[in-house]
């Protein structure tokens, strides 16, 4: 196989099959939960400005409250760090704002390139210092098990492959010229739908979960006039 | 079949003799209904929650942290309910089955660590009710037979004679009357018509009874109708504690029952967290109806009654006076501003603790702990977090609106060699009431 095919497998059905993966896993996923059930509460709520209760605990919970701000621990404020970081560089770098217009249309500006490089560096130094902080911090060593090493592995690895793509320049406004090394590109594009793979079935899926754990606590404890 | 309410009760506790993993794995995963499983679901094991617990915090165990105390349960839903469990478990990839080991093991950290307040709850950044989560899992833990033996036995007593410590009708009536004697005041017993029923812990019962007195004074200068049951007067519920929907159903009815027979229009849940949780919140779920009647936590009512000016306080203490907020009103019940502004009515002189409110330590007695014989130590140790709390605000003297708290405050303050007073903010209410002119 050459790299040119490998490239057009990686463009064509091993990215559409990861991501009807990614779809019908996330929806699966959501649907086992949402078969469980739940009873209705029957005590007299304090508020019923539940969908504003959940609504302000999916965005309260974005900045923790000054009692559980834990300056003395980089790991907290690292982990706010890789997360604006890969979606700098997913929704902030040409091509893959390109990748993203050929599938759906849909196109914004990119960012100066130089800051796009910024943050590639600093979110990699970003998730490294998140792998040891796993390592070895008693907490989360105990709490880790597999799929939270793996999906560690599949968040690094389009990082890591991504940045042997980089050998040219995108200007902004720039058409989409055709790849010089194919190789590490296909090689590239297969590692993101390897993470495409696994969004659905691991921790990475809290990508989702998030909104529904942090709205039904927050319409919960709306419903109690509890603190949120 | 089916069996009485009382009978499911006894059956749960008959369920320590011979402790099953199965039939608390089978209760974990009844319990992880829809909410509970996206909650489950969502944690990315960041550990956040174990800087937010007391227990963690004082002891550093990292199996103290909040969101490993699920684990069984987490383990037993994985291999049983989740989304592709079945997958799973055909690819031998599933969680193993929960063991008996495991569970007597676990027993420690869902009982004996964990207080059920809350504070871990604030702390998640995924929003996981980590609290309610363990409320939860301890239904398995308990149906299974691996609550600690000294909640099985509280909860056998609250279910022979009503009170988790075997406080009965004769015992309250001696300090009702004793109350009369005190204050002069006639305390109405089961007053067909009040509009209020008192509903009481057995600790304020037993060691703080002038509760009863500082009610008798409130209710008479506000002018309102009230009464206390003789069946139906304990409002603690030992249910709830060791996690059983069962006993918890059992000693609810009660109450109700004591309310229906009585046709009031209010229930007051006195000073005790965990009673006003388990009969403001849990208590209508438990028995699958709403109730007939309000329920109103007696701070918040008294709160209301300052405010609508049908109480009227004059003067206030001079020293410096701090509030400990009991978990399950302020940060879990919704009732962070009610006593706050009623220590703001008789305080002249408040210390704020650090972190007063809503992320305030808990005292470390909470959610059965202080019933826990084997706990003792570990509970003592947990009370340094609020101990820092106390010694930061330069406080004389500590008032609460719990009766646990009250009491669990005064042994770790003994414990740890404080000479703090702990006071209730009801009796102090009364204590600055305006003395009455005219005959009431």
């Amino acid at each position: 196989m050459t790299a040119t095919v490998l490239l057009e497998f990686a463009r064509g059905p091993a990215l559409w099959a990861s991501l009807a993966v990614l779809v019908a896993g996330s929806l699966w996923r959501i649907g086992g939960i949402l078969r469980l059930g739940t009873k209705p509460d029957l005590s007299e709520p304090r508020s019923t400005r539940l969908f504003a209760g959940a609504m302000r605990g999916i965005f309260a919970r974005m900045v923790p409250g000054v009692e559980f701000r834990l300056r003395k621990r980089l790991g907290f404020w690292n982990g706010y760090l890789y997360h604006v970081g890969l979606a700098v560089i997913v929704f902030g770098y040409l091509p893959h704002i390109h990748f993203v217009k050929r599938l759906t249309g849909v196109g914004w500006p990119a960012l100066p390139e130089p800051v796009f490089f910024v943050f590639v560096g600093l979110t990699f130094v970003s998730l490294f210092i998140a792998l040891l902080e796993r390592l070895t911090d008693p907490v989360r060593r105990l709490l880790s098990g597999v799929d939270d090493y793996f999906s560690w592995f599949v968040v690094v690895l389009p990082l890591a492959t991504g940045m042997m793509t980089i050998h040219q320049s995108y200007a902004p406004g720039a058409v989409p010229a055709p790849p010089l090394y194919p190789l590490p590109l296909a090689i590239h594009l297969l590692s993101v739908e390897l993470l495409f793979l696994w969004l659905p079935f691991g921790k990475l899926s809290h990508a989702f979960l998030v909104f529904a754990s942090r709205g039904i606590t927050g319409a919960a404890l709306t419903r109690k006039g509890a603190a949120l | 079949m089916t069996l009485s309410s009382i009978d499911r009760a006894r059956l749960v506790l008959d369920s320590a003799k011979a402790p099953d993993a199965r039939v608390a794995a089978r209760e974990f995963v009844a319990q992880a209904g829809r909410d509970a499983a996206f909650q489950l679901e969502a944690c990315v094991h960041c550990g956040q929650c174990a800087d937010a617990c007391h227990f963690h915090r004082v002891t550093g165990d990292p199996r103290h942290t909040p969101i490993y105390k699920l684990r069984p349960m987490l383990k037993a839903y994985q291999r049983e309910a989740a989304p592709f469990a079945s997958v799973k478990k055909t690819l031998g990839l599933a969680p193993p089955e929960v063991t008996t080991e495991e569970l007597h093991e676990w027993s420690g950290l869902l009982y004996d660590s964990c207080n059920l307040c809350g504070r871990c709850t604030l702390a998640c950044p995924m929003g996981i009710d980590i609290a309610s989560l363990v409320r939860r899992a301890r239904e398995g833990m308990s149906a299974g037979g691996f609550a600690p033996t000294d909640l099985y036995t509280a909860a056998g007593r609250a279910i022979d004679t009503g009170s988790p410590i075997g406080v009965r009708w004769p015992a309250l009536k001696r300090q009702i009357e004793l109350q009369e004697q005190e204050t002069g005041l006639h305390v109405p017993v089961d007053a067909e018509g009040a509009e209020y029923m008192v509903v009481l812990s057995s600790i304020e019962i037993m060691a703080f009874p002038e509760a009863i007195g500082a009610m008798a004074r409130i209710f008479r200068q506000a002018g309102v109708s009230w009464t206390i049951p003789s069946a139906g007067f304990e409002a603690t519920n030992i249910g709830v504690q060791i996690g059983s929907r069962d006993v918890a159903a059992e000693l609810v009815s009660r109450i109700v029952a004591a309310a229906e027979r009585l046709k009031v229009k209010w229930v007051i849940s006195p000073e005790c967290g965990h009673a006003y949780s388990a009969l403001r919140w849990e208590g209508p779920n438990l028995l699958g109806r709403r109730y007939g009647f309000e329920v109103v936590q007696i701070t918040e009512l008294l709160d209301r009654f300052v405010r609508e000016g049908r109480l009227r306080l004059r003067g206030k203490d001079a020293r410096r006076l701090t509030f400990h907020d009991p978990c399950q009103l302020v940060r879990r019940g919704g009732l962070a501003e009610a006593p706050h502004r009623l220590m703001d009515g008789v305080s002249a002189n408040q210390a704020p603790m650090p972190g007063a409110g809503a992320a305030s330590f808990c005292c470390g007695g909470g959610g059965g702990v202080s019933a826990i014989h084997r706990a003792e130590g570990l509970r003592f140790a947990a009370f340094a977090c609020k101990k820092q709390q106390i010694d930061a605000s330069g406080a004389e003297a500590l008032v609460t609106a719990c009766g646990n708290c009250r009491n669990v405050l005064e042994e770790a303050i003994e414990h740890h060699g404080m000479t703090l007073p702990v006071l209730g903010l009801t009796e102090l209410v009364a204590q600055y009431l305006e003395p009455e002119t005219g005959a009431g």
